[in-house]
């Protein structure tokens, strides 16, 4: 690759806000599944395999998944995040493939957000 | 009560209602819980129902072969069967918002500031969130002297533990002559219980790579070395990806974002060793030396790797730089207190609810780090006191609970920040055992070079073994504290000298523990083997054999309606029984000292019947 300039990077940076934020990208949905260390151990591999289940049954192709490092709380692990268009993000714990298919099929298709399993709305005060 | 709407009795309520009654009858029950059949609850979607009073808990979606384990766990252990509870809708709190919810609201995320939010193996996403403005800003209009500066001004001190301020350390390594200088990321991490390096490098490993890069352009390196535990393989193939992403880009490598400094990293693999945390021993591991630490002064800032000038820096230490460049120290030093400044991640672990990483600015207390960011213990069980600093800290107990965290007071009340381990304890934790574990791991890994750490270190040992074997001594406590002091002398480097902290800690705190092991060969927190006793309560017992079908040694006697009798000689003291002895009956006890000894077993298994007879006769006499 060509050295990039400083100006380059700053072009580079503004395309890929668009990619991240969901108000300026193309698609509806983002479920981010949280895999540090301790996500994977307590199962985090699963709850993406669910996830990419359900999206390829639902058939769908305006839903995104994602994964990070560790959100944090170790101790509610494997954790996920929905986040609709227009939307708060919601993060979901103690999940599991069985919790997965419901939040798919309640929250990210039907919109319902699936209060058992959540752990609360909105972002961490920064 | 069951429900016997139509939706449910379609769903099989009663079959589950036979279920219920045979289940019931088997463990004898009948007379404490009965089936009622009630009409319809309204949530037909989730039956067949059924409802627990006075428990005020509801089972749905039950299932024929549910109903034995529900039996089990909710009747005869007292615990309400929960991967089979349903909440009923209009008894469901609405979701909190994240932001007001105790865990997130009191931390200030810095160096975690991308945690959750960004995909570390994707370099666009932390460019997206302002990745790279630090080094942009610094690479167009800073001055390697403005940029150590900058440090210096923030306040920002070494998080692995020491705390020594890092622009200094950037300074006293630009003023050597000698080239090449190095840059080297200490990712070594050995404290047990402590995992925020790891975290750093596979939640946000450009915050790292940038920090360093900047790092290197103040001091003057062309080359650095992440140094990182070769136990960590998730955090070192994230950091791989992320290095040759940022390489792609320009923002490592030959001639960084088309200016004329060039800089670039290679990542070296520790081997299991925790003396190696140590920067010389660092040092010697990378350049393929023995990995034992070696005297100082010379510093590495003047005398390094090679012979050459070195700045190591913590992993925690390096990714508050980019912040620091791109909000200003003036920014950075307004958070935390007089003399540490910033936030500082903890590994919140042990006895504590909300287990977790959590970012916070430094000058909070204890008392709001265990029960409102931590949630409290669990169980409602007591606070009894926090490890911090892993085997190089102390314990801070609960009338120390209100102080700020900062470097100056957390070493004047005997222990020391460290890297950030936390460990939580209650009243279920021997302090003396815990000595014994810290003691037990720094002996392990001396690295055997000086007398005083390598023999210092097995003779506490043997002293703490001792103890918590019920042979303590009179005069072993004033052995522990002279032996203790010598050590933190006479000890070349930090393992050595912060070895004796953990036992003279907890001595400080907690000596009526050590005193209760040594005089009355008791264990307050009921935890050191050999000074416990399982004991089944002949009073109580009614002979059911759930402790005699879960005990591994098959130590204990008794039929069924027997009185079941421990033998104390075959019980390996693994705490089984007392676990499943249903809370109704509670007939399992452990004890420890006086009164142990006063428990008298009964010489062998008789009848229920025939003991509560004999115990009438004795009344009535």
């Amino acid at each position: 690759m060509q050295k990039l300039t400083i100006d380059e990077l700053k072009k580079i940076r503004e395309a890929a806000r668009k990619d991240i934020y969901l108000r300026d990208g193309e698609f509806r949905g983002k479920i981010i599944v949280h895999t540090g260390t301790c996500g994977i151990a307590a199962g985090a591999r699963d709850v993406v395999s669910a996830f990419m289940q359900e999206l390829n049954t639902s058939g769908r192709r305006d839903i995104i998944i994602t994964t990070t490092g560790c959100a944090g709380l170790c101790s509610r692990e494997p954790m996920a995040t929905v986040e609709l268009r227009d939307a708060a993000p919601v993060r979901y714990g103690d999940l599991d493939s069985e919790k997965v298919r419901r939040i798919f099929r309640e929250h990210v298709q039907g919109g319902l957000i699936v209060q058992d399993v959540a752990i609360g709305i909105g972002s961490e005060r920064g | 009560m069951l429900c016997s709407g139509t939706g449910c009795v379609a769903g099989g309520s009663y079959r589950i209602k036979d279920a219920l009654e045979e289940e019931i009858c088997k463990h004898g029950i009948q007379n404490e819980v009965s089936v009622v059949i009630t009409g319809c609850n309204g949530f037909c979607g989730q039956g067949p129902l059924m409802a627990v009073q006075p428990d005020g808990i509801f089972y749905g979606w039950l299932k024929q072969e549910d109903i034995p384990f529900l039996v089990e766990e909710h009747f005869l252990k007292g615990r309400p069967a929960k991967k089979l509870i349903f909440v009923p809708p209009e008894k469901k709190e609405p979701i909190p918002l994240l932001q007001n919810i105790q865990f997130f609201q009191k931390q200030r995320l810095i160096v975690l500031r991308n945690k959750g939010i960004i995909d570390p193996e994707r370099i666009e996403e932390y460019i997206a969130r302002d990745g790279y403005t630090a080094l942009e800003k610094v690479l167009s209009s800073m001055k390697p002297e403005e940029v150590i500066d900058e440090i210096l001004r923030s306040g920002l001190r070494g998080r692995g533990g020491a705390g020594f301020p890092t622009g200094a350390k950037w300074k006293i390594c630009r003023g050597e002559k000698k080239t090449p200088k190095y840059i080297i990321c200490n990712c070594d991490e050995g404290d047990p219980g402590a995992y925020m390096d790891r975290s750093v490098f596979e939640t946000d490993p450009h915050t790292v790579i940038e920090g360093m890069t900047i790092a290197a352009y103040a001091i003057g390196a062309r080359r650095g070395y992440i140094y990182a535990r070769s136990e960590y393989p998730l955090a070192i193939k994230r950091m791989k990806t992320a290095l040759d992403q940022a390489r792609d880009y320009s923002l490592l490598g030959e001639k960084i974002l088309s200016s004329e400094f060039s800089f670039d990293i290679e990542i070296r693999e520790g081997s299991g060793a925790f003396v190696c945390g140590e920067e010389t021993s660092l040092i010697h591991s990378i350049s393929g030396k023995s990995p034992e630490p070696r005297q100082r002064p010379p510093f590495p800032a003047q005398v390094g790797i090679w012979d050459c000038p070195t700045v190591i820096n913590n992993v925690e230490t390096l990714a508050n730089v980019p912040v620091i460049i791109t909000r200003g120290a003036g920014w950075f030093a307004g958070l935390g207190t007089q003399t540490s400044k910033g936030t500082k991640i903890f590994s919140l672990v042990g006895k504590i609810n909300n287990t977790g990483l959590i970012e916070v600015p430094m000058g909070i207390s204890l008392r709001e780090i265990v029960f409102d960011i931590g949630g409290g213990i669990p169980g409602n069980k007591k606070f009894k006191a926090v490890q911090t600093g892993g085997p190089s800290g102390g314990c801070i107990p609960a009338q120390l609970m209100d102080l700020p965290i900062d470097y100056e007071s957390l070493a004047g009340a005997g222990s020391m920040m460290g890297s950030g381990g936390m460990i939580v304890m209650d009243e279920d934790t021997c302090m003396v055992n815990i000595s014994k574990f810290f003691t037990q791991f720094t002996n392990d890994e001396s690295c055997g070079k000086c007398s005083t750490c390598r023999e210092g270190s097995e003779a506490l040992l043997e002293v703490l073994t001792r103890i918590s074997d019920g042979e303590g001594r009179e005069g072993d406590l004033e052995f522990l504290e002279e032996l203790g002091m010598a050590i933190k002398d006479a000890s070349m480097c930090g393992l050595g000298t912060t070895l004796p902290n953990p036992v003279l800690s907890t001595m400080r705190y907690f000596r009526d523990e050590y005193e209760a092991h040594i005089k009355e060969k008791r264990c307050p927190a009921l935890v050191c083997r050999n000074l416990i006793k399982y004991f089944i309560l002949p009073e109580k017992c009614v002979g059911c054999l759930m402790c005699r079908k879960n005990c591994p040694v098959e130590a204990i006697q008794g039929e069924l309606k027997h009185i079941h009798v421990i033998d104390q000689v075959k019980c390996s003291k693994c705490g089984a029984c007392l676990e499943v002895c249903p809370v109704k009956i509670s007939a399992v006890v452990k004890a420890s000292g006086e009164e142990a000894r006063n428990l008298k077993s009964l010489d062998m298994p008789i009848a229920v019947v025939e003991f509560k007879k004999q115990m009438k006769a004795q009344k009535e006499v």
